[in-house]
């Protein structure tokens, strides 16, 4: 049984300028002890997805499941979230300088943690995060437990954002974002702690990132999300070997140094569109170089590819006609040829081949 | 590629003061940093400031960039390599050391004998948001150096820009448009037209693509990529990011607080690095391949990178180096061609990584400490709660 299981989850935030549809209908399970990679742009809604979950998201209109352990995360009341937040639930972000509160040192607000889920005394608690901060690499844990945020490095910081998160020994860990801060070198010594720590622990871990490469390293199954909706969804060696969206092919096509890409980089015309005019049918429709009449019309289903659930993906080009991979591009412009009537066209020609299509041209 | 026009402009009006025209001397190398020194003094108190040390941002760096080359500079935050494209393009002074471009000495230069010389070098920063002031239309951001260097008023300068924006694929009807109307990826083609308006021979592009979401990046490489093609452009390419580095660069330079530690062509940098941080930094990087991802040996580096107030003695990177013996803490060691290295690859260690050398660096038994470590459960929490 999965730990976690999200069905159907929308979000959206109404602002004057418009209802800002953050997540429209996202699914996904998450096991125990794996690590499902949510990989997606700017305003992909991977941040949102995880806030929501978390009851965090205060003025958004929220529907669908959240199943955590046979409790629907999205209906509890504030006071049972806030006991499965934290202790069940952790969360790391991303900024670990303003996700730690700059009055109180970093000790008080581990001990704080501690003691908002379990009764131990404030001595037993200090040890705790003196142990906790030992454990994360953090050097002479006793002294640093009296330090302010201000006074650590961004790594460490970051490394106590993760002693807080861990304190409890919670089920999941959500991380946002974790390492996008940080230099190579301090993100490579975090994800090993991490993935020690989800060894240890028998965590499960979701990871929200923009960055592959951080996903082709720790994730065991990956969530490609494109304007609050999942693209694509497979284990890692899938979505990097044999992709079948177009926008996670495009990704791929777009990274120097990523499986499937060689040479001249192939980036995705266009950008990421606004959350409140999201375009019809296939939101994905403007920047697809396979883009048929059907996808300006109707949005595609997250339907499987093969046989199994196992690799799923949102686009109306049929995986057993066009096949998968970037092997797979001959076959998929022809079937898409004969589909493609003026609406198709106008799209195309609005595009200008040094833009890559950027919206001053549309 | 161009849309418009030929590129190659009209020279510029001959009235304002000329750079010293290329052709008596057509050297190899375009720019020649010479040991240049960067610090910045700590001062303390309120009447009588007086420096109580400095940050030794850059440390004697030497390097050469070749006319048409791409010249990647990589390391971490606070390794100086933003500061050192600041030197370079003469935003900050030298404390010491000599920027040479095209053969002319630029370190002392008045800032009015400067002038000619800054309209062949540019800069592309990192945040489209920070560097495009906001409350100008863009055809007055790009056009704005054309005014300063008198190279072009009224209707020819509209003329100018509206071709400049053609170039870096942007809408010309958008001219009168402000930044804020622009996306992200949008806004740093602003910007490269801006860094392109006065026919630059040398680019600095710091953390060009750093800011922009993966699918924009690509767009904004390639464009800068077709450029240099195009107008003969040699870029000083300052990333930390070392896929987009190893893409774009033909040379790469690793800098680790303050000084260069290895410099070498990109192939033979990233193939074989002989500095053990080099090797620290590439093994680090996570590459979107998981079977490379995967089967990679990565050098975890413990601790942070010390303060460049006080940075250690001898080998800066001793504290921090897996290979480190008692010399590297007494004895500096020179950037030099290490056995076995082509020519152009130099690397300053005194201890280098041999060829399938694997680094080790020591592991924290996590198993130990957290059984050591008496964390009381969640469940105690919820019955005590509830």
């Amino acid at each position: 049984m999965s730990l976690l299981s999200v069905r159907g989850l929308t979000v959206s935030f109404p602002t004057s300028d418009g209802v800002v549809r953050a997540v429209r209908g996202l699914t996904f399970d998450v096991e125990p002890g794996q690590t499902l990679g949510i990989v997606g742009e700017t305003g992909s809604g991977k941040s949102v997805t995880a806030l929501s979950l978390l009851g965090l998201n205060p003025g958004a209109d929220i529907s669908g499941s959240a199943v955590f352990e046979g409790r629907d995360l999205l209906t509890m009341r504030p006071d049972e979230i806030r006991r499965v937040r934290g202790a069940e639930i952790a969360m790391i972000f991303q900024d670990p300088l303003s996700s730690l509160h700059p009055y109180y040192r970093v000790g008080w607000q581990i001990v704080e943690a501690i003691r908002t889920h379990t009764q131990v005394s404030r001595d037993r608690a200090m040890r705790q995060a003196v142990e906790l901060l030992r454990l994360v690499s953090i050097p002479q844990p006793e002294r640093r437990v009296q330090a302010f945020p201000h006074e650590l490095s961004g790594g460490m910081r970051q490394r106590a954002m993760i002693a807080m998160a861990l304190a409890l020994r919670p089920k999941l860990l959500i991380a946002d974002e974790p390492t996008t801060a940080l230099d190579a070198t301090v993100q490579a010594q975090l994800m090993e702690l991490l993935g020690g720590m989800q060894r240890e622990l028998g965590m499960a871990m979701i990871v929200i990132t923009h960055d592959l490469g951080l996903v082709a390293t720790v994730a065991d199954r990956v969530l490609v999300m494109y304007a609050g909706r999942g693209a694509e969804s497979a284990d890692y060696r899938t979505i990097f070997r044999s992709p079948h969206h177009p926008y996670t092919r495009g990704l791929l096509a777009s990274i120097p140094g990523a499986a499937g890409s060689g040479g001249r980089l192939i980036p995705i015309v266009g950008q990421p569109p606004s959350l409140i005019r999201i375009p019809s049918g296939c939101a994905f429709h403007p920047r697809c170089p396979f883009a048929m009449d059907v996808c300006i019309r109707e949005q595609p289903p997250f339907a499987p590819v093969n046989d199994g659930e196992a690799h799923a993906s949102a686009c109306w080009l049929p995986p057993d006609a066009v096949g998968v991979g970037p092997s797979a591009d001959a076959t998929r412009e022809r079937y898409v040829k004969s589909r493609q009537g003026p609406a198709v066209s106008r799209l195309r020609d609005a595009r200008s081949p040094r833009s890559g299509g950027d919206v001053a041209y549309v | 590629m161009s849309p418009t026009s030929d590129p190659g402009q009209p020279p510029p009006p001959a009235a304002i003061d000329q750079p010293p025209p290329d052709a008596p001397r057509p050297v190899e190398t375009l720019l020649g940093i010479e040991n240049v020194v960067k610090h910045f003094p700590i001062k303390r108190g309120i009447f009588f400031k007086r420096q109580i040390g400095s940050v030794q941002a850059v440390e004697g760096v030497s390097l050469e960039v070749r006319r048409g080359e791409t010249l990647g500079l990589v390391g971490e935050t606070g390794c100086g390599k933003s500061t050192l494209a600041r030197c370079i393009t003469r935003l900050h002074p030298l404390t010491s050391g000599r920027i040479v471009f095209d053969g002319v000495d630029l370190s002392d230069l008045s800032p009015r004998q400067m002038r000619p010389y800054r309209r062949r070098m540019q800069m592309i920063f990192q945040d489209p948001y920070g560097s495009l002031n906001p409350r100008r239309r863009v055809g007055s951001i790009i056009g704005d150096p054309l005014t300063i260097h008198g190279v072009a008023e009224g209707p020819e300068r509209k003329r100018r820009v509206q071709e400049l924006m053609e170039i870096v694929g942007l809408n010309p009807e958008h001219y009168n448009r402000f930044p804020s109307e622009f996306s992200g990826g949008q806004r740093q083609r602003i910007g490269v037209a801006r860094a392109l308006a006065l026919r630059p021979s040398l680019v600095v592009c710091d953390e060009p693509v750093s800011a922009l979401d993966v699918s924009v990046q690509a767009q904004i490489i390639n464009l800068l990529e077709d450029l240099q093609g195009e107008f003969g452009l040699t870029y000083v390419f300052i990333a930390h990011d070392l896929a987009v580095v190893e893409h774009v660069s033909d040379r790469v330079a690793v800098m680790y607080l303050g000084k260069v530690v290895e410099l070498a062509e990109t192939a033979e940098l990233f193939g074989s690095p002989r500095h053990p941080y080099t090797a620290a930094l590439l093994s680090a990087s996570m590459i979107a391949d998981p079977e490379k991802a995967r089967s990679a040996h990565r050098v975890v580096l413990y601790g942070d990178v010390p303060s460049p107030i006080n940075p250690p003695s001898g080998c800066r990177f001793h504290t921090r180096c897996p290979k480190a013996q008692p010399i590297c803490s007494v004895e500096e060691p020179p950037l030099e061609v290490k056995p076995g290295d082509p020519a152009g690859h130099v690397a300053a260690c005194h201890f280098p990584v041999q060829p399938g050398e694997t680094l080790v660096g020591a592991t924290p038994a996590f198993s130990e400490a957290l059984s050591s470590l008496a964390v009381t459960s969640p469940e105690a929490g919820r019955e005590s709660a509830g």
